[in-house]
C-alpha cells in the first residue's frame, strides 16, 4: 500500500490498517510473542557459559574425587594414559606457558609496531588496504598454520638450529604468534586512534616526532586498550590447538627450554579424543579437568588485566 | 644553566628525525612480515599440493594409497555440517543481537548478558568442544553425528554474528525508527520493516566471517569424535518416496575438510602430506573467498548507504 493510496482513501485507513496487521489486541499480543522469543535468543547465550561451566565442573568433580587436588598441582609426571598413571598438570601448563611466551615475544613487538605504523604513519589509502589484508591472516584454518609450522617453518629452522628435533615448541610458538598478530595491532590501533586529537597535536606542537608521540604519548594514554589486546592475544595463544598438536608434538615433557618437543593443555585434550575413551573412565574426566585449568589460566590473565588497567586508565 | 648552542639542537632535532624515518621503515616492515608469512602459506601449500588438485580428488573417499585418496566424504559433511551450523546460529544470533540494541532495558540482566557475550567470544574453541561433548554427544544422546557437530559449530560463532548484528543495528539512525513509529508501526513492524533491512549489510558480513570461521575448525570437532576414515556418504536428504525429504543424515557419522587435513598432515608418509597440501589449498581458497565477500558487502553497503 502505497502512501497516496492512504491519502486518497482517507476513511479507510483504519480499515486498511487492520488488514494490514490485525486488530489491535492481536498485535499486542504478536508483539509481546516476539519480544520474548528475541529475549529467549539472548539468554541462550548465557546458557552457553553455564553449560560450559557446568560440564567442566561436573566432570573435573568426578576426576578429582579419585585424584587429589596436591598431586594434580605438585606431581611432575602426567602419564595418564600409562599402566601406572601420574596426574601431575605441570609438564602440560608448562607446554602451555612456553609456547604462549614465544607467541607473545612475536606477536606483541610486530602487532605494536604495526599499530604505530598504522595509525601515525600509514596514509588512509594504504589503512584501507592493510588491514583487510592483516585481517586475513586470522582468517586461515588453524590447522592449515599447523601444517606451516611443522612441514615450513621446523624445516627452516632446522636449517639454521640443526639440532632442532621435528617436535618443537619454538616453530610451534612462532606460528602462533603471527597467527594472533592481526588481534593485537588492530585492538591496540583502535586503542590509539581514540585518543582525543587534542593530545596528539599538543605532542606534535611541542616539536615531538611521530615515533614520540606514538611512544611517550599515545601508547600511555591508550595504555587500556593496549593492555587488553595484549590480554586477548594471549588468550588466543593458551587456546590455541592445532598448531601446537602437530608441531609441538604430544609428549608431556616438563621442560622451558624451547627446542623440546612438548605437549600443552590443548594438545593433551587433541591427544585422548583421538583414541576411543569410554565414557566415564578416568582419562575421559581427565581431560575436563585439563579443560577447567586452561580457562582458570586464561581467567586468572584476564582479572590481571583487568586490574591493571584499572590501575592506569587516563581518563578524558 | 648554560643555553644549549643552536647546533645542539639542530643535531637533536636531526637525530629525533631520522629516528622517525628509520621507524617508518621499521613499521613498514613489520606490516610485510604478516603478508609475507600469508605468501610463504600459500605457496608452500600451492607448490605442494596443486598437483593432486584433480577431479578425482574431489569424487573418492579417503585411502590406504596416498595416490587414491580423495576428499569426497569430507567436503560433504563439511557442507552438511554447516547447513545445520547456519540454521542454528544465523536466527538465534540474530534474535539475540536485535534484542540487545532494539528490546533489552538498562538493567542488570542486560549487562550480564551483554558481558557473557564479550566473554564467549574469548573462550578457546577447544573448550566448547568438551561442552558439547559432555551436553550433546552424551547428556542429550545426539552421538558422533553431524547434528552434534553443526550444533557446537553454531555456538562457537554465535559471538560473532550477535556483536555484528549489533554494530550495523547501532549504525541506523534513530530518525528511521522514530519515523516508523510516527507512522503508527509498532516496535517489530519498525524492526522487521525498517531497521533490519538497512543493517543487512553489516549482518550478512558478520554472518560469513562467522562462517568462514566455523568452516576451517579442526579442535571442537576433534573433540566430539569426527572420524577421520569415512568411506560412505550420509543419508542423502532428498528420496524418491514419500516424504520425499529425510533427516537421517543429521545422525550420520562424518568427517570434514580440516580433521580429513589434520589427519593426513600427522601421518609420517610424506605423500600423505601433498594430499594435506591439496585439502589445506582448499580450505584456503574457501575462507579466502568467504571473506573477500564479506569485506566487499563492507566496502559497499558502507559506501551505498548515506544517512
Amino acid at each position: 500500500m502505497s502512501k497516496s493510496e492512504v491519502a486518497g482513501a482517507f476513511p479507510d485507513v483504519r480499515q486498511q490498517i487492520r488488514a494490514h496487521s490485525g486488530s489491535v489486541a492481536a498485535r499486542k499480543v504478536r508483539e509481546r510473542i516476539i519480544e520474548a522469543g528475541l529475549f529467549l535468543c539472548a539468554v541462550f547465550s548465557v546458557a552457553i557459559t553455564v553449560g560450559i561451566v557446568w560440564v567442566l565442573v561436573y566432570e573435573s568433580w568426578s576426576f578429582f574425587r579419585n585424584v587429589s587436588i596436591f598431586d594434580f598441582l605438585t606431581d611432575t609426571q602426567w602419564t595418564v594414559l600409562f599402566e601406572n598413571p601420574r596426574y601431575g598438570i605441570m609438564p602440560l601448563v608448562t607446554g602451555t606457558l612456553v609456547t604462549s611466551m614465544i607467541a607473545l615475544a612475536v606477536a606483541l613487538p610486530l602487532g605494536t609496531t604495526i599499530a604505530i605504523y598504522s595509525s601515525e604513519y600509514a596514509n588512509p589509502t594504504v589503512r584501507e588496504i592493510l588491514k583487510p589484508i592483516l585481517e586475513l591472516l586470522s582468517a586461515v584454518p588453524t590447522v592449515v598454520f599447523g601444517y606451516f609450522a611443522l612441514l615450513f617453518v621446523t624445516p627452516m629452522l632446522q636449517s639454521i638450529l640443526p639440532d632442532l628435533p621435528g617436535f618443537n615448541m619454538l616453530s610451534a610458538g612462532i606460528v602462533i604468534g603471527i597467527m594472533i598478530v592481526p588481534y593485537v595491532s588492530s585492538l591496540s590501533e583502535d586503542a590509539m586512534r581514540a585518543v582525543p586529537v587534542t593530545i596528539r597535536e599538543g605532542s606534535y606542537a611541542m616539536g615531538a616526532t611521530r615515533v614520540q608521540t606514538a611512544v611517550r604519548v599515545l601508547m600511555p594514554a591508550a595504555f587500556s586498550g593496549i593492555a587488553s589486546a595484549y590480554v586477548l592475544g594471549f588468550s588466543r595463544a593458551v587456546g590455541e590447538t592445532m598448531v601446537v598438536a602437530l608441531a609441538a608434538g604430544t609428549q608431556p615433557n616438563l621442560t622451558l627450554n624451547p627446542m623440546e618437543g612438548a605437549a600443552t593443555i590443548t594438545a593433551y585434550i587433541v591427544q585422548v579424543s583421538l583414541g576411543d575413551l569410554p565414557h566415564g573412565s578416568l582419562a575421559y574426566q581427565s581431560i575436563f579437568a585439563a579443560g577447567l585449568t586452561l580457562m582458570l589460566m586464561t581467567l586468572v590473565f584476564n582479572i590481571g588485566g583487568y586490574f591493571l588497567r584499572k590501575r592506569f586508565r587516563e581518563i578524558y | 644553566m648554560d643555553k644549549p648552542s643552536a647546533s645542539v639542537i639542530g643535531k637533536s632535532i636531526a637525530s629525533n628525525k631520522s629516528r622517525d624515518q628509520v621507524f617508518a621503515v621499521i613499521g613498514l616492515l613489520a606490516t610485510f612480515v604478516g603478508m609475507l608469512t600469508l605468501a610463504a602459506l600459500l605457496f608452500d601449500l600451492a607448490s605442494d599440493g596443486l598437483a593432486r588438485i584433480k577431479p578425482h580428488f574431489f569424487t573418492s573417499f579417503p585411502s590406504r594409497f596416498a595416490g587414491q585418496a580423495g576428499i569426497l566424504s569430507s567436503w560433504v559433511g563439511t557442507i552438511l555440517v554447516m547447513i545445520v551450523t547456519a540454521l542454528a546460529a544465523v536466527p538465534i544470533g540474530i534474535g539475540a543481537g536485535v534484542y540487545l540494541e532494539e528490546y533489552a532495558p538498562k538493567n542488570w540482566f542486560t549487562a550480564l548478558i551483554e558481558i557473557n557475550i564479550a566473554n564467549l567470544a574469548g573462550v578457546p574453541s577447544i573448550v566448547y568442544g568438551l561442552m558439547a561433548l559432555g551436553l550433546f554427544v552424551y547428556q542429550f544422546k545426539f552421538g558422533q553425528s553431524i547434528l552434534s557437530a553443526g550444533l557446537t559449530l553454531a555456538l562457537l560463532i554465535l559471538p560473532i554474528i550477535i556483536v555484528a548484528t549489533r554494530e550495523s543495528l547501532r549504525a541506523v539512525p534513530g530518525s528511521m525508527r522514530e519515523a516508523a513509529y510516527a507512522l503508527g508501526a509498532t516496535k517489530w513492524q519498525t524492526t522487521s520493516d525498517h531497521v533490519l533491512p538497512y543493517s543487512m549489510g553489516g549482518i550478512l558480513t558478520g554472518v560469513i566471517i562467522g562462517l568462514s570461521r566455523a568452516i576451517g575448525e579442526t579442535a571442537p570437532l576433534i573433540t566430539i569424535g569426527a572420524l577421520t576414515f569415512i568411506a560412505f556418504l550420509p543419508d542423502a536428504p532428498v528420496k524418491a518416496e514419500f516424504p520425499f525429504i529425510s533427516f537421517e543424515w543429521l545422525w550420520s557419522p562424518y568427517s570434514v575438510m580440516p580433521i580429513q587435513m589434520f589427519n593426513w598432515v600427522s601421518r609420517p608418509q610424506a605423500e600423505f602430506h601433498l594430499n594435506a597440501a591439496a585439502t589445506g589449498l582448499i580450505l584456503m581458497a574457501m575462507t579466502l573467498a568467504m571473506n573477500a565477500v564479506a569485506i566487499y558487502f563492507r566496502y559497499r553497503f558502507r559506501k551505498r548507504i548515506k544517512w
